[in-house]
């Protein structure tokens, strides 16, 4: 890799953050904010690796895979609230959970 | 520009556009199924930073593990395209993610220096896996990922196990059915 430095690969990792905090933002479905909430973790990924290559130090990717080891955790228990939910309410959507709001 | 260069700029393209294309689709379904490209454009890419490790782990875990849950949880909750209220973007909120993420877009990007093509930016691969003491050096290897993890790693990796069973129990408690009825 001659032309690509670590800085492309950190721009990517911002860029792909900021498309999955866009998603969070503007989805009102559950299931596709948990989705985005993915995308966001996959950026931090990448921003880790970049620099674990770069600096020749394997903390970095070490780090990816505990990363990884709590987001399929975190997607695991954030379905089944969302089951539990759905059970309750009869809806996915986040408009529809307004207990605290009134 | 050589093929590598490209192969970045191709598989950047397929990351960052099936990220697009997943948080504006209106079905689910398609939205899982432009996940998994862009899954797997960010395994593709952890085989151009020599992490292939990370790349198989990246396509089990994600593409294959999650993506399923996420599959079965939307046949099970039968969510179709969004309809009526639902599938309506209220300008006021759009408007402010939009501008929120335009604004930390710029903050993350004013952190990175600019990009100075250098030879000296993408070391050389360490010949061997040797690991002196403390600090665990860059390598291809699967065996220098289990001797990290297992030395020191040590707690980490047993609070990420122990982690992953209290979320087993909590989602069995979660989905039994008499406990949300009590």
């Amino acid at each position: 890799m001659e032309l690509i430095t670590p800085q492309h690969f950190l721009i990517l990792a911002s860029l792909l953050f900021a498309i999955g905090f866009l998603g969070v933002l503007i989805r009102r479905n559950v299931l596709l904010m948990l989705m985005s909430l993915e995308l966001m973790l996959n950026g931090v990924n990448i921003a880790l690796v970049a620099f674990s290559r770069s600096g020749t130090n394997l903390d970095g990717s070490i780090f990816v895979f505990f990363i990884m080891t709590v987001a399929a955790a975190e997607v695991a228990v954030g379905l089944a609230l969302l089951v539990a939910l759905f059970k309750k309410r009869d809806s996915v959507f986040s408009e529809d959970m307004r207990l605290l709001r009134n | 520009m050589n093929l590598v260069d490209w192969l970045f700029v191709v598989f950047s393209i397929l990351t960052l556009g099936g990220g697009v294309l997943m948080i504006f689709s209106r079905h689910p379904v398609t939205a899982a199924m432009y996940m998994i490209v862009s899954m797997l454009g960010v395994a593709a890419l952890f085989v151009l930073l020599d992490a292939f490790f990370l790349a198989v782990l990246q396509v089990l875990v994600y593409a294959g593990a999650v993506m399923v849950l996420f599959l079965f949880i939307i046949m099970l909750l039968d969510v179709g395209p969004q309809g009526g209220k639902a599938a309506r973007l209220t300008w006021l909120p759009g408007l402010a993610g939009v501008l929120a993420t335009f604004l930390l877009g710029l903050l993350l990007l004013s952190f990175i220096p600019d990009a100075t093509a250098g030879s000296g930016s993408w070391p050389a691969l360490p010949e061997s896996t040797y690991v002196n003491g403390q600090n665990l050096t860059f390598s291809t290897a699967v065996s220098a990922f289990g001797y990290g993890l297992f030395t020191k790693y040590m707690l980490p990796l047993q609070v990420a196990g122990f982690m992953l069973l209290a979320a087993m129990v909590g989602v069995i408690i979660l989905s039994k059915k008499h406990n949300l009825q009590s």
